[in-house]
């Protein structure tokens, strides 16, 4: 039972960061119907940049938390000054054009953003100094950190707070409206342009959140450490229902736990003949599956309104 | 439109033709009353590593131990046939990628490079051999130690490290014998060297009285072991085994620690680096970890090795100084061949008796070092700390054990550890 209980807190916490970056995603794709490829390459500039800062600040004698949170705000004026320039740079100009090329241009976004960050921050694998409260805990013989806690507390309240926004402030009514139709939006007083560059903006600074408690929970930050989580958290936002914000915090738990529990216990379900190599392939076979009954992710609207 | 064309054409063309020309005029005369000056022999040397990934710091690494190798062959003033020696490194990114190994290697070829230094992981390093075989292109590899690399029957195939099979049983009886190990857990990352030197590593523990209670996978970019290591946890093995490289090794650590995880890790030479220790902090302490060959310090050429390398490129990670005898291997083949010729190369090479500096380097029939040694280290204090070196030229070559006879050199010295208690 230890070992059950475990393996969902590993998939809670694993699934709340997915869930933290699926947000970006689908705040993105809510707006534009655009999948911004690069997003993952912001999160790994928010840790790296952020590390930068705190490894900076280590020694001033400033309380550990305090000097995360000055990372972390740095770390998000620079993704935010990033999304503001890929969606101006790279996005913008190929608002009209088919839909294959802003596509293909998030794509070279985000390996120019990976190249810039190896020749910045080198090729070496950071360590990130343990600020953040790291004592374990155990609860019915399952051991968690605070860290793991943070994770899991922040990704619920980013996900209220952004729907908080999007439903009930001007500026949600605002990109609720542009994401309809951007045009008549316009017609209506609304600057589509700010709108979708605010949209960048915050997505943006979550990316630097995300960012800042990954590099914390792993101890490790690299160049690379962007791709993979962009690839899985982009599963989660699909599985959850891409454009939906409940949904990406939906299908990043549900993608982590069945990470979790596949690499766990596929072994001795099928006998040994399955071992944890297959977790991966489990995690996207019920993707797929859900995606035969429910095309559009778990809580996804119709395909058909959007297009 | 067309007439300008048609002019810068024909003028491109005549300026073409005008260079060729005085080319040729100047080339001539040039040659005939200076004979004392010969134009260098112009050696092309290619390197594969992964310089970009999650691998990229081991992969420019040994690419940097290459170049110093370079730079100092060309400054020692080698005259080979009346001609001074001129080595190029073209140094190339494999990605640690497989299908990208086979496409480097198809432009090394191309590039018509004399020998190739790489590649650094066995993944690339083996559909790679392929290419360089059919082109007749020798190959040393500095760090590929996956045994089937050298066992493809391939000529040009040549390793200057101890391979897996070896490390794999050193390894194996390392945990029954000194580690006092009953029970193991297995973890690979299922890349050709991480899974091949798990299974030698499974093959000797479980002779060595071992029992394996768990076998998990994990793939060389994931950063989440928690769910592999909580069932793990569940087995209570006395000692986990990872087969893999440090990117992976070092968040394991931690995460072992974060779940009370008591039983220690034991790696090969993936996780024996610098990062490894520097990264996992203060969880890294009392894993063990094994290196093919004898300690940096303890090396030959090694403490001045170091000292020229820091100088240059800073800390080493892994395999420089490997990469460095790989092209120093090559090029006093060059010498005794008194060719850069390939084929001329390739002849040479077998017979190779060179004194590098990780060690004296022989090959045996199959191109694989002769006498590799392996050692054991322990994680103190954000330190690998060297524990005991098994095997290599130091020790005598005893009459080949049954177990192996297609390979007695290497199976002198898995017995070696069982023999000392």
């Amino acid at each position: 039972m230890d070992i059950f209980l475990q393996q969902l807190i590993n998939g809670l916490t694993l699934g709340s960061i997915y869930a933290l970056v699926a947000l970006g995603y689908t705040m993105v794709y809510g707006i534009l119907g655009l999948i911004n490829f690069a997003h993952g390459e912001v999160v790994m500039i928010g840790a790296l940049s952020s590390l930068t800062v705190i490894q900076s600040l280590a020694g001033s004698g400033l309380p550990g938390p305090l000097v995360v949170l000055i990372g972390l705000v740095a770390a998000a004026m620079v993704c935010m000054l990033l999304g503001f320039a890929i969606e101006r740079i790279a996005y913008r100009p190929l608002r009209n054009a088919p839909r294959l090329a802003p596509l293909i241009t998030a794509i070279g976004v985000s390996i120019v953003l990976q190249q810039l960050a190896m020749l910045t921050w080198g090729r070496s694998y950071h360590s990130v100094p343990a600020l953040l409260p790291s004592d374990t805990h155990e609860i019915f013989g399952a051991s968690f950190t605070e860290v793991q806690v943070i994770i899991v507390v922040v990704a619920a309240l980013t996900m209220a707070g952004l729907i908080l926004l999007v439903n009930r402030t001007r500026l949600g009514r605002a990109m609720r409206a542009t994401a309809e139709n951007p045009g008549i939006a316009g017609l209506m007083g609304v600057d589509a342009n700010r709108i979708i560059s605010l949209t960048f903006v915050i997505g943006s600074a979550l990316a630097a959140l995300a960012g800042v408690l990954v590099s914390a929970n792993y101890g490790i930050a690299h160049y690379n450490m962007g791709f993979i989580l962009g690839l899985k958290a982009f599963t989660a936002a699909v599985l959850g229902g891409i454009g939906n914000l409940a949904g990406a915090m939906v299908g990043g738990v549900l993608l982590g736990i069945i990470e979790a529990l596949g690499a766990g216990y596929i072994g001795d379900l099928t006998g040994g003949v399955l071992g944890s190599n297959y977790q991966d392939v489990f995690a996207f076979f019920v993707l797929i599956v859900v995606l035969i009954f429910r095309p559009s992710g778990l809580m996804g609207e119709k395909v058909a309104e959007r297009a | 439109m067309k007439l300008p064309v048609k002019t810068m054409t024909i003028a491109i063309a005549a300026a073409l033709i005008a260079v060729g020309c005085s080319k040729k005029e100047e080339a001539a005369p040039a040659a005939a009353p200076q004979p004392t000056a010969p134009p260098p022999l112009l050696v092309k040397l290619g390197h594969a590593a992964p310089l970009t990934g999650p691998q990229a710091h081991i992969g420019k690494d040994n690419e940097n131990g290459a170049q110093m190798a370079v730079d100092d062959a060309n400054a020692a003033g080698i005259v080979i046939a009346g001609r001074p020696l001129k080595i190029e490194l073209q140094g190339e990114d494999d990605q640690a990628d497989p299908k990208q190994g086979i496409l480097v290697a198809q432009k090394l070829v191309d590039a018509k490079v004399n020998a190739v230094i790489g590649h650094l992981n066995s993944g690339t390093t083996i559909p790679a051999s392929k290419i360089y075989s059919d082109a007749g292109i020798p190959q040393v590899s500095p760090s590929a130690t996956n045994p089937t690399y050298t066992h493809q029957g391939f000529k040009t195939t040549f390793r200057v490290m101890a391979n897996d099979e070896q490390q794999g049983r050193v390894l194996g009886a390392y945990a029954g014998n000194q580690l006092k190990a009953k029970t193991v857990a297995i973890v690979d990352d299922k890349t050709a060297y991480g899974e091949g030197l798990a299974g030698e590593f499974k093959k000797a523990a479980v002779v060595a009285g071992v029992k394996v209670v768990a076998e998990e996978h994990t793939d060389d970019k994931a950063v989440d072991f928690k769910a592999i290591l909580t069932k793990i946890k569940g087995k209570k093995p006395d000692l986990i085994f990872y087969g893999g490289m440090d990117p992976q090794a070092a968040p394991m650590a931690m995460q072992m620690k974060q779940l009370g995880i008591k039983a220690k890790l034991l790696m090969g030479d993936g996780g024996c680096t610098s990062e490894f220790v520097k990264n996992a902090g203060d969880a890294a302490d009392g894993h063990y970890c094994s290196l093919p060959g004898i300690p940096y310090d303890k090396m030959p050429g090694g403490p001045k090795f170091i000292e020229r390398f820091k100088a240059k490129y800073g800390d080493i990670q892994l395999y420089a100084p490997y990469a460095y005898d790989g092209v120093m291997v090559v090029v006093d083949a060059i010498k005794r061949a008194q060719s850069a010729d390939s084929a001329k190369i390739l002849a040479e090479l077998p017979k190779t008796d060179y004194q590098g500096v990780t060690t004296r380097i022989q090959f045996d029939d199959n191109g694989d070092l002769k006498d590799g040694a392996i050692s054991l280290y322990v994680a103190k204090g954000g330190k690998w700390e060297a524990l005991e070196t098994i095997g290599g030229v130091a020790v005598p070559e005893p009459a080949a054990a049954p177990a192996a006879p297609a390979k007695p050199a290497e199976a002198a010295p898995a017995p070696a550890p069982a023999e000392k208690k």
